[in-house]
C-alpha cells in the first residue's frame, strides 16, 4: 500500500538554518557582512579593492574569497593588507552557509566592522544558497549585455543591492541601460542601484558611502 | 553543479519525513520547482541514483512539477507568462507588472510504503 506523506518543505531549508546561525555569529560580533555575486570577470575582486581604497581606513574590512581552486583573489586581497580567507569549493559552483561558517572561524571577527564575501563567479547557483550575510549584492557589468535580467531572473530577484560595473565602456558597447533597468525593476522593484567603474573610479565613492551608512545603521 | 547539494537536501528531507511516517520504502518524491529556481531535472536524477543507493529511497521516482513564471499586470490585471526577452504585459504593454508565481522550490510530498 502506497500512501502519500505531505512534506511541503523548502529544498534548501538545512542550508537556510545554517545561514541563520552565521547571521547570529556575525550579529554577536557586531559585524556587517555582504555577499558579492556576479558572473566571472564582472569585477568582484576589483570592486573589493576599490571599496577598500575609497573607504580609506574608515571601516575595518575582512574578506572571504570563494573560488573553484587557487588563491589568486585572496592573495590580491592580502597584498592590499586585508585579513583574507580563501575558500576553495573544489568544483562547487557556489558558496553555501557551511563553507562560510568555516571561514568565519578563521577571521579575527572582533577586530572587524565589515566582512566582504566574494562568491564563486556564476549567475545561477549562488542565488539559491543564502549564506547568512546581511546584504546580497549583484555586480552586473556592461560587456555582459543588457539582457541578463531576463536570462537570469533568479539572481536579479535575490539581491538587495545592484552594482553596474564598467560603465566607462558604455560608449563602446551596445548596452541599452533603459531596457536593462526595466527588467531589473520588474524582478526587484526599487532595488538600490549603483552605476560605477572600478577602472576609472567613477561612482565608487557613492557606493562606499552607502556601505558606511549601512554598517553604522547596523551598529546603532 | 549545485544539483548535488540540492539532491542531497531532497534526500535528507525525504528520509526524515519517511522515518516520521514509519515508512519501509520511499517510492516517489514529488517536487515543485518554479521558473525562477534553476535546477536541471536530469542532473538531479543522475545524482539521485548515486546518493539514494543503500537508503530506503533507493529506486524512488522523482516527479518534477514545473511551475511557469507568472506575472500580473498592475495596470490592467492581465495574468501572463513572461518570455525571456521582455516582461511587458502582452495585453496593454505596461511594464508595471509583478511576479505572482515561479519562486517555488520545495519537496511537496513523498509516496511511501
Amino acid at each position: 500500500m502506497t500512501t502519500r506523506v505531505p512534506v511541503v518543505e523548502k529544498i534548501l531549508s538545512a542550508n537556510d538554518r545554517m545561514a541563520a546561525r552565521n547571521r547570529e555569529t556575525l550579529d554577536r560580533a557586531g559585524l556587517y557582512a555582504i555577499n558579492i555575486m556576479a558572473s566571472p570577470g564582472a569585477g568582484k575582486t576589483s570592486l573589493i579593492l576599490k571599496t577598500l581604497e575609497s573607504l580609506n581606513g574608515r571601516l575595518r574590512l575582512g574578506v572571504v574569497e570563494g573560488d573553484l581552486a587557487s588563491s589568486i583573489d585572496a592573495d590580491r586581497a592580502a597584498a592590499a593588507g586585508l585579513p583574507a580567507v580563501q575558500i576553495n569549493t573544489g568544483g562547487d559552483c557556489h558558496l553555501d552557509a557551511a563553507m562560510l561558517a568555516d571561514a568565519l572561524i578563521a577571521l579575527p571577527l572582533a577586530e572587524l566592522d565589515l566582512v566582504l564575501v566574494e562568491n564563486v563567479g556564476n549567475l545561477i547557483c549562488p542565488a539559491n544558497f543564502q549564506i547568512g550575510t546581511h546584504l546580497n549584492v549583484l555586480i552586473a557589468s556592461i560587456p555582459e549585455g543588457d539582457d541578463k535580467p531576463y536570462k537570469y531572473p533568479g539572481m536579479y530577484r535575490g539581491v538587495q543591492a545592484l552594482i553596474v560595473n564598467k560603465i566607462d565602456l558604455l560608449p563602446h558597447v551596445p548596452f541599452d541601460l533603459e531596457y536593462f533597468k526595466r527588467g531589473v525593476e520588474v524582478l526587484n522593484p526599487g532595488v538600490i542601484t549603483f552605476l560605477l567603474s572600478c577602472k576609472t573610479g567613477e561612482g565608487v565613492n557613492a557606493w562606499a558611502e552607502w556601505l558606511v551608512r549601512q554598517v553604522k545603521d547596523k551598529k546603532e | 553543479m549545485h544539483e548535488l547539494a540540492v539532491t542531497q537536501s531532497i534526500l535528507d528531507i525525504s528520509l526524515r519525513h519517511a522515518q516520521k511516517a514509519d515508512a519501509k520504502r520511499i517510492t516517489a518524491i514529488n517536487l515543485v520547482i518554479g521558473r525562477f529556481s534553476s535546477i536541471v531535472d536530469d542532473s538531479v536524477q543522475f545524482y539521485w541514483d548515486a546518493i539514494a543507493e543503500g537508503t530506503i529511497a533507493q529506486g524512488a521516482t522523482l516527479h518534477f512539477q514545473r511551475i511557469p513564471g507568472e506575472m500580473t499586470c498592475r495596470a490592467c490585471g492581465h495574468i501572463f507568462q513572461p518570455d525571456d526577452v521582455t516582461f511587458a504585459c502582452p495585453a496593454c504593454s505596461s511594464l508595471s507588472v509583478r511576479i505572482t508565481k515561479g519562486d517555488e522550490f520545495r519537496v511537496d510530498s513523498i509516496d511511501v510504503e
